[in-house]
């Protein structure tokens, strides 16, 4: 009771000199600072590194780890809803960069604009700006990037591939061609998982169908989900099911890779923590022990996914933090947090010789592609129509129309607001 | 008299706590949801602090039922149906049978019942992990016939995309009044041997004639969709029923056990020098004493079929429409799109059908009382 009492009294001081406090790093801050997160098993390790090092900085700061387990957050996100709904929010919390923390939070008048924070660190500079643009709106910038990961990444095994006598196909022509021979060798041509697999794989699909320019269009609301460009990516994609396992929705994404690691698929179009999968549980050598390269149709193009902080109204010990987020944005923060995550940095300046191979080749790509942003991890699209677009694509795997699957697209992208 | 008033004082100060918690934490929050299930609470801005929330009145209801968007709650509540019946069926009849096995006292009767009530003790997380790897298409089930040499069996237990007794929403009335008239024909075949006239004026007649209507002129009857749209019994929901029969007959067994227990020796003498065989004694003694457990097994395990959440998020994940379930569509709403008016609007259904079953109960033993006292 005298908890919640001193919590509310905390809220309540906040918000009396909310806007007085000047935004500074000092070592001489003291309360709490409870970070709220859904990083526990294996990336609970990146999250201590970080957590070790604001400690060091802050040694008067007691740190509150609330970590909520369940992958991509499905629990954490409820948890955090129910918390911000009893005004009880946290000091800074987890989302995914982009319209998830756009569409539920900022939209809700619930978070604080960082971009004094951004324009003091120097932070326009060193992060990409196709990266600012996706984690901002007019208004200003809502969170903190701590790591990148790439969504259109195609994996194989090099030496199975030399044993079929077959090449990672470049564009999804190459893979049709390809695919037959495969599947007469009793050879599954492209791994897949369950539902939210195949959202991530529809987007490396529909960037290949679409382009960069036209991806983005469909975002901003300038072209329609039932257009005939639109309507040709689905159906390119339920081409390319054909080509896929039929126990699909009973497996995870881990077993998805591991058909490819075991020789019993070709290719699996994944996000990039599958190379932390492959290395660090399968202990296979990126490069020799598997092999990698932009989806079919997509090189030139990174379509990223980020986890980031924000900073939401009425946090109740701001100063800490907002020392935080700087950890957090730091080329010291990221350089410890990431290579333990298996992701890259946000930052183009970061300390690569911390890194594995595949880590290299992405923040080089990173640097130098075009950079649009994923549906499937929350950059894009507001979560109702991530919500709704589950079940748009259980229909499509059901009915296999690609017609009816753009019209209903379109209707909750008219909806949920898509593009306003 | 003022004696009795008196202890009916204390008798009302001493319910007082719990019928003020009941009536804000219980029946005041279901209200709330009604409140909110009748807004338009959802979509951008609905976690701002003060959420802007209009009265649309029936507006979820409808587009719940007849929205082109909402075609995955539709068929939820078709798999809830089935879900329901089939566990019903299922743990009752498994777990009837298990007691009656059980009350021949055979050896080892101590240690069996509480091998069979132990997977009650199991968390849905627990038993849908398990069952999820057991049910998997490269392993398990699947692969038992191996051991005996046959060939490996190829049904994805949990993601098949068959269904069964497909029917189309447009058609909703008419195949609704064809399961009533079913219903009625099937209780009035059951009833013919004892009551003939009452059979045939109350169950029979009444069911050939609503099917013959319906029959006749069901195409009369309003369609409520406006375009063509199939929903079954879909065939991965099999695995998860499995899961639950196996974790609930245990339940119903101790339940008929228990009542088995209770009936004198003596009626069972008295029924075998009247020279009723093993399974007469059953059909018609032992069994139909037990009636009010059937009604309280039937009550608890209509309610957990409709609250049906964890063990499907365990071993299908949340996002199967093929094995979904309102409760969890309920959740996905509210919590994953931020539509909190349309999730209400589900809870308010499910709480709708678990009130069909639990009404009608309460009424007659109300009247049961009355009758008594």
């Amino acid at each position: 009771m005298s908890k919640t009492l001193a919590k509310l009294l905390f809220a309540l001081a906040a918000i009396v000199v909310l806007g007085a406090m000047p935004v500074q790093a000092a070592s001489n801050l003291s309360g709490e600072l409870e970070i709220f997160s859904w990083w526990a098993g294996d990336e609970g390790p990146a999250l201590e590194a970080l957590i070790d090092i604001y400690k060091k900085e802050n040694p008067n700061v007691k740190v509150l780890n609330a970590t909520v387990t369940g992958g991509s957050g499905v629990n954490a996100k409820a948890v955090l809803k129910t918390r911000m709904l009893g005004g009880n929010p946290p000091d800074s919390f987890q989302v995914h960069a982009g319209q998830e923390l756009i569409g539920t939070w900022v939209k809700a008048d619930r978070m604080e604009d960082l971009t004094p924070l951004f324009k003091e660190q120097g932070w326009m500079k060193v992060f990409p700006e196709g990266l600012i643009k996706n984690i901002g709106t007019d208004k200003g910038i809502w969170s903190v990037p701590v790591n990148i990961h790439r969504s259109n990444v195609l994996w194989y095994i090099p030496a199975n591939l030399k044993k079929w006598g077959v090449e990672a196909p470049k564009t999804w022509d190459e893979f049709f061609a390809i695919a037959p021979k495969l599947k007469k060798q009793g050879i599954v041509p492209l791994a897949l998982a369950q539902n939210w697999t195949a959202n991530h794989l529809w987007e490396s699909v529909a960037l290949a169908a679409l382009g960069p320019d036209k991806w983005d269009a469909l975002w901003s609301g300038k072209l329609a989900f039932d257009s005939p460009e639109a309507v040709k990516a689905w159906e390119l994609f339920g081409k390319i099911l054909e080509y896929t396992n039929a126990d699909a929705s009973s497996l995870s994404w881990q077993q998805a890779t591991d058909m490819v690691v075991d020789g019993r698929a070709a290719f699996n179009i994944m996000g990039d923590w599958a190379a932390g999968y492959m290395s660090t549980t399968k202990k296979l050598a990126p490069g020799s022990g598997f092999g990698w390269m932009a989806s079919p149709g997509t090189g030139g193009a990174f379509m990223f996914l980020a986890d980031s902080f924000g900073l939401p109204k009425g946090a109740p010990h701001r100063d800490n933090a907002i020392a935080w987020l700087t950890l957090l944005g730091s080329k010291e923060g990221s350089d410890a947090f990431n290579p333990l995550k298996g992701s890259i940095s946000a930052r183009t300046d970061s300390d690569l010789s911390k890194y594995n191979d595949y880590a290299k080749s992405a923040s080089a790509d990173f640097a130098k592609d075009r950079i649009v942003g994923s549906l499937a991890h929350g950059v894009t699209a507001n979560e109702t129509f991530m919500g709704d677009f589950a079940t748009v694509m259980e229909m499509f795997l059901k009915t296999r129309n690609a017609a009816a699957a753009g019209k209903m697209a379109q209707q909750i992208a008219v909806k949920s607001g898509i593009g306003k | 008299m003022r004696e009795v008033s008196r202890d009916r004082i204390k008798a009302f100060l001493t319910l007082l706590p719990s019928i003020i918690l009941i009536a804000v934490f219980v029946y005041g929050f279901i209200g709330n949801t009604v409140w909110i299930s009748m807004t338009d609470w959802g979509g951008v801005a609905s976690l701002a602090e003060n959420p802007q929330k209009n009265f649309v009145g029936l507006q979820n209801y409808v587009e719940l039922f007849t929205g082109f968007l909402d075609a995955r709650f539709r068929q939820d509540l078709v798999n809830a149906v089935y879900y329901s019946v089939l566990l019903l069926a299922g743990a009752v009849g498994l777990g009837m049978f298990i007691a009656i096995l059980l009350d021949r006292k055979p050896r080892g009767e101590d240690f069996l019942r509480t091998v069979f009530l132990y997977p009650m003790s199991l968390s849905f997380i627990v038993t849908g992990t398990i069952w999820r790897w057991l049910l998997a298409p490269q392993g398990g089930v699947n692969i038992v016939p191996t051991f005996f040499g046959g060939e490996k069996l190829t049904f994805q237990w949990l993601s098949s995309k068959q269904a069964l007794l497909l029917f189309n929403w447009q058609h909703l009335l008419p195949v609704l009044l064809y399961v009533v008239a079913f219903v009625l024909i099937i209780i009035g075949l059951f009833t013919l041997k004892g009551d003939t006239p009452k059979a045939l004026k109350r169950y029979l007649l009444p069911g050939l004639g609503l099917g013959a209507c319906v029959w006749l002129f069901g195409d009369l009857l309003p369609q409520i969709y406006f375009m063509e749209e199939m929903h079954g019994f879909n065939l991965a929901t099999l695995g998860i029923i499995l899961a639950t029969i196996w974790q609930y007959s245990g339940y119903t067994m101790a339940l008929y056990l228990a009542g088995f227990n209770g009936i004198s020796q003596d009626l069972m003498d008295a029924a075998r020098l009247d020279g009723a065989s093993d399974w007469g004694y059953y059909r018609h003694v032992a069994i139909p004493m037990l009636k009010p457990i059937t009604i309280s097994a039937v009550i608890i395990l209509s309610h957990i079929s409709l609250k049906m959440f964890d063990l499907i998020f365990a071993m299908t994940g949340p996002d199967n429409a093929e094995t979904g379930h309102p409760a969890l569509n309920m959740y996905l709403t509210t919590f994953r799109a931020n539509e909190f008016s349309k999730g209400a609007a589900i809870a308010i259904v499910l709480f709708l059908l678990a009130a069909m079953f639990i009404v009608p109960y309460l009424v007659s033993s109300y009247r049961q009382r009355r009758a008594r006292s």
